[in-house]
């Protein structure tokens, strides 16, 4: 888990969905120990990108390595978690009864229930029925589950979407906090906003890395001064011209932040 | 104890369900209560035993097929897919819940078809009970598989139909397989209710031995290879 090598090292990865190549040689370094946002308009491959990570995308082509393994290798299986856009939880039972049963598959004491349940904010509602609990419940329920155990990689698949602020800052918080404690976090969302929130950012079109970079370079480079219409105006550039997306004249051909870069030299 | 997690989770959320659960518990006992009334006795005897073996078979099918097709689109056996949960824990944890439930079912089902309906059962009870949950636990297997191939609950009930009706004309409920065409008890030779039939109606009779264990070895296995293309139903990567 030394910072010098990625949490996520991708290599030009190809993914086709049906009839739509997703990815045709993506390429991206992920810095371990931080919370990597994945921002970019609804269709651009935010979540197979995800999928890929978490391994359960078929794919054409590439590697995807995630801590030093092919993803999806069992061994992973415990180290990464992962939440997808719909909540992924049984609706017909509890919240409590949700959680402890895949404390049992992960074979972790029933505190770990509690501890997570507790995470989340949901003490209260534990006995509560997933489909009698409000969206936001339902998403701190799917994603109390993604918190079990003492997984290094966790991934979010839009987690904060259709919550009021409040909700959105508590679990900004609990994301915040794991970061802290040296988890790398993939966070997707389609809300800019949110972007400041992140250590680095990821913004995606159309299957393609338009930058990566961090909240406060890509102010810089867009030259706006907030996160939405920065965005704005790289997707602009990228239509333009792909290869005029970013002022940087050092883009590497992979994809990795620049105080990355900077960290390994 | 991740199967038993996973069979413990799967009654919890039956147990929500009180109406699945009569319908699990009740109906068998109930179709076979209708066939005694309307049946003179004498044909009851003779349908009777396959009808304890068939609607535990029917009902578990139907209740599998969607069980499991909910958590093929609900993004649950996605997430089960990326933790340390086996895809044969997955399978066996269903059998072992709906097998549980098939028991039960035996039992009322026997029960009553013998001591209310008046059905005359020369063979053990016990034995023919056994042959319900058999069956019951193929239909579970043959259910998981089938949800395979539905994209949605309305196709999936679609199945029961399609895979059960054509068996049963086939596999001698109405008229015995050897007085059949000769193509068509060739086909029936090929399905999995024909042995159903034969070994309830074997069982029922007293028949033991061999006779009794061939067709049952047959239901066993062809549960078995439904689990096992079942698994590979269950990629872990998906396009």
């Amino acid at each position: 888990m030394m910072n010098s090598s990625p949490a996520v090292s991708i290599a030009g990865l190809r993914v086709k969905r049906g009839k739509v190549q997703v990815f045709d040689g993506l390429d991206l370094d992920l810095t371990p120990g931080r919370i990597t946002g994945l921002m970019g308009p609804s269709g651009c491959g935010k979540s197979t990108l995800i999928r890929c990570v978490v391994g359960i995308q078929k794919v054409q082509g590439g590697t995807v390595t995630v801590l030093g393994l092919p993803a999806g290798t069992p061994a992973l299986r415990r180290r990464v978690t992962y939440s997808s856009q719909q909540a992924s939880v049984y609706t017909d039972l509890s919240v409590g009864e949700n959680v402890t049963y895949f404390t049992r598959l992960y074979g972790l004491p029933s505190t770990e229930a509690d501890r997570v349940i507790t995470a989340v904010g949901l003490a209260d509602q534990r006995s509560q029925r997933a489909d009698d609990l409000s969206g936001g419940q339902l998403t701190r329920t799917s994603l109390a589950i993604a918190l079990l155990g003492q997984p290094e990689l966790v991934v979010l698949d839009e987690p904060t979407v259709g919550l009021d602020p409040v909700l959105r800052a508590e679990l900004w918080g609990i994301f915040r906090g794991l970061a802290d404690q040296g988890i790398t976090l993939i966070v997707s969302s389609h809300v800019m906003d949110e972007a400041n929130r992140c250590d680095d950012l990821l913004l995606m079109r159309a299957g393609r890395i338009v930058a990566h970079t961090t909240p406060a370079s890509l102010l810089i480079e867009s030259g706006k001064s907030d996160p939405d219409e920065a965005f704005l105006e790289l997707i602009r550039r990228d239509i333009a011209g792909p290869r005029h997306s970013l002022d940087t004249p050092n883009e590497a051909p992979v994809s990795t932040p620049r105080h990355a870069e900077e960290d390994q030299r | 104890m991740r199967l038993l997690a996973t069979a413990g989770r799967v009654l919890s959320q039956l147990r929500r369900d009180p109406r699945t659960v009569a319908m699990m518990a009740l109906l068998p006992m109930l179709l076979v209560g209708l066939f005694a009334w309307v049946m003179p006795a004498k044909q009851f005897a003779q349908i009777g035993p396959m009808l304890i073996a068939l609607f535990p078979f029917i009902v578990m099918f139907i209740v599998t097929s969607i069980a499991t097709l909910r958590e093929r689109t609900s993004g649950t056996l996605e997430r089960l897919l990326t933790t340390p949960l086996r895809k044969a824990e997955l399978l066996f944890g269903y059998e072992i819940a709906f097998g549980l439930v098939a028991v039960l079912q035996a039992i009322l089902v026997v029960t009553f078809a013998v001591y209310v309906c008046g059905l005359d059962i020369a063979g053990s009870l016990w034995v023919v009970g056994a042959m319900a949950v058999v069956n019951a636990l193929m239909g579970t297997a043959l259910g998981l598989l089938a949800s395979a191939f539905a994209r949605t609950e309305f196709q999936a009930v679609q199945f029961m139909p399609v895979f059960v009706f054509p068996q049963m004309a086939l596999g001698g409920v109405f008229m015995p397989r050897s007085q059949m065409p000769d193509v068509l008890s060739a086909i029936s030779n090929w399905l999995p209710l024909s042995y159903s039939i034969e070994a309830v109606q074997r069982a029922s009779i007293n028949v033991t031995g061999w006779d009794l264990n061939r067709p049952l070895l047959i239901l066993v296995g062809v549960t078995l290879l439904a689990l096992l293309l079942g698994s590979l139903t269950l990629p872990r990567r998906t396009p």
